[in-house]
């Protein structure tokens, strides 16, 4: 971790909960509907959804990486779990972990093909979301599973403790990816390879290893990400994962994870994926047509990069006195 | 064997030749519908197109960056012109003109965004993408626009045989850029920042202004394809360019295009489209399941990237060869 400035500090913490609360008390305010029983029950759970697909993207940004098959491999993991339901009638919980499953197997797919041919991580996901899409349209001839069982339809609308059981679902994952950058080897040793590849690697950290794994973790959360969507949406569509490279960006990058690597928040990228969810409800509640949903979002991220460059060069400054980064343009290559 | 001849065969694209020939003939021979005037004619207004979005994502590779947003500029530059000619009567010329100056202002804030935060361009041109694709939908409420003047469709639909009039648009595109990427100052300055964007610095290049204006090349051509197509088409449809990113990585990078930058290939980039499009077009003579295209177009880019890679390594090999481990001298 980087060290930082107070002040900074606490506009990491409470700057984007406050932009949150104002979104909160705008919509409340003038969007109908919006603090009905009914709608919180539904904006948790297009919020779970929309967290566990930044932390997927989230772990490999940590490492300095990129994974763009997020969506593919959600798609993916979905479709599965929707044939284990309803062509081989697995009980639930083994489908759930049939797509998670699946995730992970399609992540470390991505994470071996990096390492293997030491090829960047956008081109070889980019090249890869196709592949395991266009596999997957082709099995399934692009149709859905629409009478999934009844249990598992009931799991997406029923309320454990007052909430759904996949905001539960998101909380634990958040838990967890927290207790592994805080308090496990593994995590720090992903931070140490996303802050400085050479150096790690010369401390005696399993690079390679660690990217491997790395990918098959957002994998895994890619495919969890699918198989919330689908208890969230009751069947299985093969467009499911379409429209998720932006949101999985932009969750992070609103909460503060460094895109260089090497720097990670899970409670930022929780408060980023709520203040996306809550956005698109909002709007939806107040009957913006859903596209401006799409350029809000695209405003967001622009507006969240601008804000973490300038804080990275407040940083620099009030550290070195540097007034400007020595490599500016060289910055502005592609480093992967 | 003479002098080009040799040249020729040992040029870097001449195998992706022999593929695309190769493809062509096995298609012509299994499938006698393949060489009707009409599919060949389809086949080559697709290459036109694809040439000018492969050779806008080129552009940016060719600085070692590269643009997300080059569909979204593509299709918000079509509909902002059918937007004019459709609901404000404006000309045709005057529309066209203002479709491409909206393209080249897009690649401008692509590439001005990009050098002044020292962001990834990744994730800026993801973000102007959302940005340009938001505001498409939002003019257009997701509808197209129809009846666009047929001055207008009546070029895009125009062919001489099978040879269709767009094609022009996209040969002279390609001698255009041919010269400016190799004769020009500014093309040889975009490709020694890609190269090695310091050394290009030390060399006195303005490296931030050369990014800046390889942005506006491809913000440019991204528009200019985008109104063939839509000219084409017959009608401003918000979802032009939807489906460019895949192909603008894919053909670039099957041409020989390094995506580290500094080093692109015109010519292999048009053999990339004509690949792609000849995969698509014997997929639909074949009567197989389109969804392969998807399938292999992901493919292409990993076998593309792969082989790159392979080459960059052996050439490297080559130059400086690994230092072999000294014989033990025997000293009992």
């Amino acid at each position: 971790m980087r060290h930082r400035s107070r002040a900074i500090d606490l506009w990491d913490r409470f700057g984007l909960l406050t932009i949150v609360l104002v979104s909160w008390l705008v919509f409340a305010l003038f969007a109908d509907g919006f603090t009905s029983d009914f709608n919180i029950f539904s904006v948790g759970r297009a919020v779970a959804v929309s967290v566990v697909i930044g932390l997927a993207q989230m772990v490999v940004i940590a490492t300095g990486g990129m994974n763009i098959s997020v969506g593919a491999i959600g798609g993916v993991s979905a479709m599965f779990t929707g044939w284990l339901l309803e062509g081989v009638g697995v009980p639930v919980p083994i489908a759930i972990l049939g797509g998670i499953g699946m995730g992970a197997a399609l992540g470390a797919i991505n994470g071996i093909v990096i390492v293997r041919t030491g090829i960047n991580s956008f081109i070889i996901t980019l090249g890869t979301a196709s592949v395991f899409s266009g596999l997957m349209y082709v099995v399934t001839k692009v149709q859905a599973f629409r009478n999934l069982p009844p249990d598992f339809i009931d799991l997406g609308q029923t309320r454990w403790l007052g909430v759904s059981p996949l905001v539960w679902a998101m909380v634990l994952t958040c838990a967890f990816l927290w207790f592994l950058y805080r308090g496990t080897t593994l995590g720090r040793q992903m931070l140490a390879t996303g802050a400085n590849p050479r150096t790690a690697r010369l401390s005696g950290v399993p690079v390679n290893r660690i990217i491997a794994v790395t990918h098959m973790l957002s994998g895994a959360l890619a495919g969890l990400a699918g198989v919330m969507l689908l208890l969230r949406i009751g069947s299985a569509i093969p467009t499911i994962g379409g429209d998720w490279v932006l949101p999985s960006f932009a969750a992070p990058a609103v909460g503060g994870t460094l895109l260089s690597g090497g720097v990670v928040s899970v409670v930022g990228t929780f408060i980023g994926g709520l203040l996306l969810a809550t956005i698109g409800n909002g709007l939806t509640l107040l009957n913006v047509p859903n596209f401006w949903v799409e350029l809000t979002t695209g405003l967001v991220l622009l507006l969240a990069v601008l804000l973490d460059r300038a804080r990275t060069l407040a940083v620099l400054r009030s550290r070195t006195g540097v007034q400007q980064p020595a490599a500016a343009p060289a910055a502005a290559k592609v480093e992967m | 064997m003479n002098r080009p001849v040799r040249n020729f065969i040992r040029a870097e694209s001449f195998p992706l030749l022999v593929v695309v020939v190769l493809a062509g003939a096995g298609l012509a021979v299994l499938r006698p519908e393949f060489t009707k005037e009409f599919n060949l004619y389809v086949l080559l207004f697709d290459i036109s197109g694809s040439m000018l979005v492969a050779f806008s994502q080129m552009m940016v590779i060719a600085t070692g960056g590269m643009s997300l947003a080059v569909g979204a500029t593509g299709g918000l530059s079509a509909v902002l012109a059918a937007g004019l000619m459709v609901s404000y009567g404006v000309p045709v010329e005057v529309a066209v003109v203002v479709g491409l100056l909206a393209g080249i202002a897009m690649g401008f804030a692509n590439g001005f965004l990009t050098v002044k935060t020292g962001i990834n361009p990744f994730i800026i041109t993801l973000a102007t993408s959302a940005a340009y694709e938001g505001t498409n939908f939002g003019i257009t409420s997701s509808n197209p626009y129809y009846d666009l003047p047929t001055q207008f469709t009546d070029f895009g639909q125009a062919r001489t045989s099978l040879f269709p009039h767009p094609l022009l648009i996209s040969i002279l595109v390609a001698v255009a850029l041919g010269f400016v990427l190799y004769r020009t100052v500014i093309g040889r300055s975009i490709l020694a920042v890609g190269g090695n964007a310091r050394a290009a610095e030390m060399a006195g290049i303005h490296v931030g202004r050369t990014i800046v204006i390889a942005h506006v090349i491809s913000g440019f051509l991204a528009a200019l394809g985008g109104l063939m197509l839509m000219a084409r088409l017959g009608n401003g449809s918000p979802t032009i360019g939807s489906q460019w990113l895949l192909p603008s990585f894919a053909t670039v990078l099957i041409g020989g295009a390094l995506l580290a930058g500094g080093k692109v290939s015109i010519t292999g980039a048009i053999l990339g489209c004509a690949l792609l499009a000849l995969i698509a077009n014997g997929l639909v003579i074949f009567r197989a399941d389109p969804y392969w295209v998807t399938f292999l177009e992901g493919a292409l880019i990993l076998a593309a990237v792969g082989l790159n890679q392979l080459r960059s390594t052996s050439t490297r090999q080559s130059i400086r060869p690994r230092p072999q481990a000294q014989p033990m001298p025997a000293t009992k």
